[in-house]
């Protein structure tokens, strides 16, 4: 096969102007305020993933009882660590393999990689979308947890240290499983289901809705291998007394095993989403 | 080779700079494999390709710069409007034309502040088509690019195409419109099983202006039909056996249809 398009034009020659090509970091934050635009259009996104984890934790925090063996600790305020660490993944995760598997079907991949895109463009304008809606979601249920069930925001700079890693390590480690995520499903369709089951069996297993010390031991073992426990014992560590440290599996906040969980799954993450990572399915 | 098969297999063509070229065939025949490998959206286990200089599996960023790829099925930017999706795209260019003069050029400027989600189906085409061409580029590929237009809309389209070529744009198409093809291309290939099996002007492809004509008239025993190689002699000679006007008289040459299903083996 030989194909030549077009020819060496013969005397027309008129090479272009070496102009610049735009910058790389330029466009990120382009394709950042155009995902945001996106998504904040899409209503039902929007209020699913604002208003349902808040209402949730509503219900479901007033329905909690007591924990058993915490003095002074609530099952609301209890909850409401938890769901911050699943309102991380939610936005990362879950929300961002959807985001992108749909992306795939659309034309949209197809068409940046059709473009002169650079990869960074387009994963920093992801990054971005993802760091406003965590942020905004861990607000939403920070809110809803001091407002409604006496949660303490952190009084130290120790704690607000320990958040701010913890969202980091976390909310980096989920982005990079949901890019890799996104290559799972066949088609758009199967989307949802594929990336939401595992996600809502990884938050029962982690302790999210009730406390990590009620869950089976074998199951707490295989919970302990992905970052959504770790991430739920970082915030625990954040939000509760310090007493409360004592109904952990280990006793004690482990705060070098989390990062070092969390650091680990950054590392995979990273190797795995470029592995997987294909702007079309049938390349 | 994508199993035991080879999509494409044996394609030779150079097409010059400037030019409108129509890709031709049945579907599945190789059309959009081959346009893929073009674009470099798909990988090719054998062969030479050059696309502006360059091959398209290595070629990088500056590369893409000068390709316009009009998309055929994308249903991307559904929330945002034209004008934000047009400017947006035009960004990624370093010499981009002027976003609301592409929104212009395609027809609309009028739908500029609608969602994209909210157009109808031609007019979705369009923005593809605006994105296509926003970054200015040497070379455009459209992929069968009218499909489900209504005939308004496909001959807005054609004049978009004329005009991008008159400004010296190079265009790749692939169509079935046979009509499309003779409207728009300087030369045309027709592709069957994976090889070009005729290429040249389509006033001229596979001998068409050579080939045998048929003269037909109705004479006073009914309708005749003669197929002849020298229809000047045939309508001389018919004209001298009428007292006037030879009634029902037609000279047709094969149509740029009967020569593609003949070549592509639809017809005997």
């Amino acid at each position: 096969m030989t194909t030549t398009l077009p020819v060496q034009p013969a005397k027309t020659a008129t090479p272009a102007p070496a102009a610049r090509m735009p910058s790389a970091f330029r466009l990120a934050l382009a394709r950042g305020r155009l995902e945001l635009k996106s998504f904040f259009r899409t209503k039902g996104q929007f209020i699913v993933i604002f208003s349902l984890p808040a209402i949730m934790l509503i219900l479901l925090g007033s329905m909690a009882g007591r924990t058993p063996g915490v003095p002074g600790v609530t099952g609301a305020q209890l909850m409401t660590a938890g769901m911050i660490g699943a309102g991380i993944m939610s936005t990362s995760f879950q929300n961002l393999g959807i985001n992108i598997a749909l992306e795939r079907d659309d034309g949209t991949l197809k068409r940046l990689y059709g473009m002169p895109t650079p990869r960074i463009a387009y994963f920093g304008g992801k990054i971005i979308q993802v760091l406003v809606c965590m942020v905004a979601e861990v607000a939403i249920l920070v809110t809803v947890g001091v407002l409604l069930f006496d949660v303490q925001l952190p009084g130290t700079l120790d704690r607000w240290v320990t958040f701010a890693w913890v969202l980091a390590l976390g909310g980096v480690a989920c982005t990079l499983l949901g890019i890799v995520a996104s290559s799972l499903p066949k088609s758009s369709r199967g989307a949802n289901a594929i990336i939401t089951l595992p996600f809502l069996v990884l938050q029962f297993c982690s302790g999210v809705y009730f406390p990590f010390s009620n869950v089976p031991v074998l199951i707490q073992h295989v919970a302990a291998l992905f970052p959504l426990k770790w991430i739920t014992q970082g915030m625990r560590s954040v939000f509760l007394p310090e007493q409360a440290a004592a109904a952990e599996p280990a006793g004690a906040w482990e705060h070098p095993m989390i990062a070092l969980v969390l650091a680990a799954w950054c590392v995979g993450g990273v190797l795995l989403a470029m592995k997987t990572f294909r702007w079309s399915r049938d390349a | 080779m994508y199993g035991d098969v080879a999509a494409v297999d044996g394609i030779d063509l150079d097409i010059a700079r400037g030019e409108v070229f129509a890709l031709l065939g049945p579907n599945g025949a190789g059309k959009t494999t081959t346009v893929e490998i073009l674009e470099g959206h798909r990988r090719r286990d054998g062969g030479e390709v050059s696309v502006l200089g360059e091959d398209p599996g290595q070629a990088g960023r500056s590369w893409r710069a000068r390709l316009g790829i009009v998309l055929q099925s994308a249903t991307d930017a559904a929330e945002l409007t034209v004008r934000e999706t047009v400017h947006h795209y035009a960004r990624y260019y370093p010499r981009p034309r002027d976003p609301d003069e592409v929104i212009e050029l395609v027809g609309l400027t009028g739908k500029a502040d609608a969602r994209v989600r909210t157009l109808s189906g031609g007019q979705r085409r369009r923005v593809d088509v605006a994105l296509g061409v926003v970054g200015r580029p040497d070379l455009v590929f459209l992929d069968e690019p009218t499909t489900g237009f209504d005939p308004e809309a496909r001959r807005q389209f054609w004049k978009l195409i004329s005009q991008l070529a008159n400004e010296g744009t190079t265009i790749l198409l692939t169509t079935h419109y046979l009509d499309e093809a003779e409207a728009l291309a300087r030369r045309v290939g027709v592709i069957a099983g994976g090889r070009i099996v005729a290429a040249g002007e389509p006033a001229t492809l596979a001998g068409r202006a050579q080939a045998e004509a048929t003269v037909s008239w109705c004479g006073p025993d009914g309708e005749h039909s003669v197929r002849t190689a020298t229809p000047t002699r045939v309508v001389a000679e018919l004209a001298g056996s009428f007292d006037g006007e030879i009634p029902e008289l037609t000279v047709t040459r094969p149509t740029l249809e009967d020569i593609y299903l003949g070549l592509i083996g639809e017809l005997p």
